[in-house]
């Protein structure tokens, strides 16, 4: 008898266990793979997001780094991992969009193979000069490298890396070769700007306020619509008289393909609701950051953001000839 | 001065709350416990560690994040002299000749100077950085890459020059080290090198995969393949503190090895992997009778644990001076900072100054703390060598799996380290030195990409390398030492450097 109750108590709780699996997701620590180092913008910003997350879905967001070809080793796991939500990504502007100019072999589809969730921070793109190149501004900067683009060079954190792509970016637009010197990563690319080794560099914000607002370099231009409030005397693109020089590097979530409409939503949500609150909110701000506004805070909004990258960035990397690593 | 002192003090103020303190001790306690696990160097440990330090204010974490550091560090060289496992370049030195006093039974001297060190130089670069910080960043910012590659290529002569024996197969190590260091997806070009089309390949050989491979897992086999060989180890424990002896003949070594170690560790890309290969050639060549160096000489472990220690300390005045970190595990702690709201840079001095000095005050109390919980540790990690091999090698392997596969978390990498092992093996038997493959894979991947650097930025004239006057000096220095090592005179009394 005993034994009975007992079996039968177990059933019925395997059933309300099996019924809360299903109705109350999340039931376990999801895992938020990020594929790149830890400390990077990217994993910076995982980890401001899945911190304020994970406290709104009452499960922790476990911060994996899965490095290596330039983040795409990362993005390949979830794009192949179980469609339960229980693994997400953070990708961004490199691994979701540039990957696909870069990687003849790329072994996802960033279109097609991922369920969008939300951009949650856009890093916009500034150029900035060594102290001693005798420009005063952008316009003056323009012609300067349209005069000796053959002397010139420019620091980058790597082939294919969001700095390395800005630069192309702008040759595209001004239609001169200056030379390119990969670094391994922002940090040595800067050092060589502060030692006059290069002449400039293009980066997202967060690797080069400091050296702008410490006045080690000069910050020339930020490529995005409106001036940023970390470092306000920097003019914008459209100020220098070259609108089209937009460029921003964006960290978005993404589900596997086939993970279930509701639970997206439901990591839609909580994600928004980490962008309403003060503290993650000016954490990413101090970070140069800019954060999507209402209408781009939807999983629809992101599919568009990814396709309208590619559409973007591959031709510039395919018309420079750039394979890749970052 | 007056200056130096009232910053200080308000660093101490800082660093020695309780709060702070503990913190302190919490990370160095932390960072050495998982720092000793084979594999797991100061990067692996900061990057598992980093969300623990979530909820901190930022100083105290960043004290704790510093404490696990040099932890970490600490831990590394424990592993290298009891088990011969560098976890990473700055302890391959340490192996040579810390390993050989622990199958002496001096496991024990080995590791107590190892710390005794580490906190003299610790001392002496947490002055320098407080007192000399920001005028040394100059020093970071004129190396270039052509300063850069000529640095480099002068420490692949030392070792060239000072290798024992058959110079032959020294150079043969040094240059199969160099190859395996441009596998990988090409800097420049973005193209794959010898990958074989394999992915896990296109980011090329991790340093600690490699390290642990030849070292680690080959020595391993060789102990198995005869046990009496080691007995001695257990057998005989010895003292578990350095002696009067011991210290009369470390203090030189330290002082050098501090020097040569604060020195390099200011420079950029990872100038601080120099610093122990360098005092330990410098010992080598000072030392009456250089044939002791990789038969347990404590001057081989106390210089280049000093430069390492040093070295470590001094590497943080680019990142607090500059916002720009010289190195990986530097970069991880930029980003621990702007996780913690504090963007690195020039500023963080004069609009944190109670975070900059605590900070610096906190490197010494760590260095400090470092000493007092590794001296009592000293007698449990000697007692560990008295487990019976039997049990001891499974562990070892199993932890170094362990360790590998936290870094990356790719499956690839373990079974690599048992290829590695393999040939590590078969080079033994063989008769090569693993030692000067290390350094010129470490060497390699940094001169091959300044040299391209360089001339990209010269656009192909080879002519950079004389007309920057830091990089000709360098490359004369390397000069001359190989010249001198040309004549016969000189070659006779040609000292060993890499001898296991």
């Amino acid at each position: 008898m005993k034994r009975t109750l007992f079996t039968l108590a177990a059933a019925l709780g395997f059933v309300a266990t099996a019924a809360q699996a299903q109705g109350t997701y999340p039931t376990r620590p999801i895992t938020l793979v990020v594929p790149f180092t830890a400390g990077g913008t990217t994993d910076v910003v995982a980890r401001f997001m899945a911190d304020h997350m994970g406290r709104t879905l009452g499960q922790q967001l476990v911060v994996e780094n899965v490095t290596g070809a330039g983040g795409t080793v990362g993005v390949t796991r979830v794009a192949k991992a179980e469609p339960d939500g229980y693994t997400i990504l953070m990708g961004n502007l490199g691994t979701q969009a540039a990957s696909v100019g870069l990687y003849p072999k790329l072994a996802y589809d960033p279109r097609t193979d991922f369920e969008p969730i939300m951009n949650s921070a856009s890093t916009p793109m500034l150029v900035v000069a060594k102290k001693d190149l005798p420009v005063k501004d952008f316009k003056e900067f323009i012609a300067y490298l349209k005069a000796n683009a053959a002397k010139m060079n420019y620091g980058s954190g790597g082939v294919g890396s969001t700095s390395h792509l800005t630069c192309l970016f702008l040759e595209s637009l001004l239609g001169v070769k200056p030379q390119h010197v990969p670094f391994r990563g922002s940090g040595p690319a800067l050092n060589a700007l502060l030692g006059g080794q290069v002449d400039y560099v293009c980066d997202q914000t967060v690797a080069i306020v400091p050296t702008v607002q410490g006045k080690q370099a000069n910050g020339l231009v930020v490529a995005v619509q409106n001036r940023l409030p970390v470092v306000p005397d920097v003019p914008t693109s459209a100020e220098q008289g070259l609108p089209q020089f937009q460029a921003t590097g964006w960290n978005a979530l993404f589900a596997p393909k086939g993970t279930p409409k509701d639970i997206v939503t439901k990591l839609n949500a909580a994600a928004k609701a980490a962008l309403k609150d003060e503290t993650t909110r000016k954490r990413l701000l101090d970070l140069g950051a800019e954060l999507p506004d209402e209408a781009g805070q939807t999983p629809e909004a992101l599919a568009q953001l990814v396709s309208s990258e590619i559409d973007k960035w591959v031709p510039i990397i395919k018309g420079a000839g750039v394979t890749g690593q970052q | 001065m007056g200056d130096l002192i009232s910053n200080l003090s308000l660093g101490f103020g800082v660093a020695l709350s309780l709060q702070n303190l503990g913190l302190a001790f919490l990370g160095c306690l932390v960072g050495t416990l998982i720092g000793v696990l084979p594999g797991v160097g100061p990067i692996a440990t900061i990057a598992m560690l980093l969300p623990i330090t979530f909820g901190l204010d930022p100083t105290g974490a960043l004290i704790m994040l510093a404490g696990i550091y040099y932890g970490a560090q600490y831990g590394g060289s424990t592993t290298a002299i009891l088990v011969n496992i560098p976890g990473e370049a700055t302890s391959v030195v340490t192996a040579l000749d810390g390993h050989q006093m622990a199958r002496q039974g001096r496991a024990g001297v080995a590791l107590g100077i190892a710390a005794i060190g580490s906190f003299f130089a610790g001392t002496v670069a947490t002055l320098v950085i407080a007192a000399l910080g920001a005028p040394l960043t100059g020093l970071a910012l004129v190396f270039g890459p052509a300063e850069y590659f000529s640095l480099m290529l002068m420490g692949l002569v030392f070792a060239v020059v000072l290798a024992r024996g058959s110079i032959l197969r020294a150079v043969a190590m040094i240059l199969v080290g160099v190859l395996l260091s441009t596998v990988g997806t090409d800097l420049e070009t973005g193209e794959e090198r010898m990958t074989f089309g394999l992915p896990f390949l296109a980011d090329g050989i991790d340093f600690a995969v490699l390290a642990m491979g030849i070292f680690g897992v080959a020595e391993i086999m060789r102990n198995l393949d005869h046990t009496e060989h080691r007995d001695v180890v257990h057998k005989a424990i010895g003292r578990l503190l350095p002696n009067k002896d011991d210290f009369k003949q470390s203090y030189k070594p330290v002082l050098r090895g501090t020097l040569i170690g604060a020195t390099l560790g200011i420079l950029p890309g990872n100038g601080a992997v120099l610093g122990p290969f360098a005092a330990y050639t410098v010992e080598k060549k000072l030392a009456k009778d250089p044939s002791r160096f990789g038969r347990g000489a404590i001057e081989g472990v106390a210089g280049p644990e000093s430069a390492n220690n040093a070295g470590a300390q001094t590497s943080f005045i680019p990142l607090l001076t500059l916002g720009i970190p010289p190195n990986a595990v530097m970069a991880l702690m930029v980003g621990a900072m702007t996780i913690h709201g504090i963007i690195p840079g020039p500023q963080v001095m004069t609009k944190n100054p109670s975070l900059f000095w605590g900070m610096i005050a906190s490197m010494w109390i760590g260095n400090l703390l470092l000493l007092i919980i590794n001296l009592p540790l000293v007698g449990l990690w000697v007692r560990l060598l008295k487990v019976p091999y039997r049990l001891m090698f499974p562990a070892i392997l199993m932890f170094c799996c362990i360790g590998i596969y936290s870094i990356n978390s790719l499956p690839t990498d373990v079974m690599f380290i048992g290829f590695f092992g393999i040939v590590g093996y078969a080079l033994i038997k063989f008769g090569f030195e693993p030692a000067p493959m290390l350094l010129g894979f470490v060497l390699g991947k940094l001169m091959e990409e300044n040299l391209r650097r360089a001339l990209l930025i010269s656009r192909g004239d080879m002519m950079t390398f004389l007309d920057h006057p830091i990089s000709a000096g360098l490359l004369a220095v390397a000069l001359v030492i190989l010249g001198l090592a040309l004549l016969p005179t000189i070659r006779k009394g040609r000292d060993e450097v890499f001898v296991e």
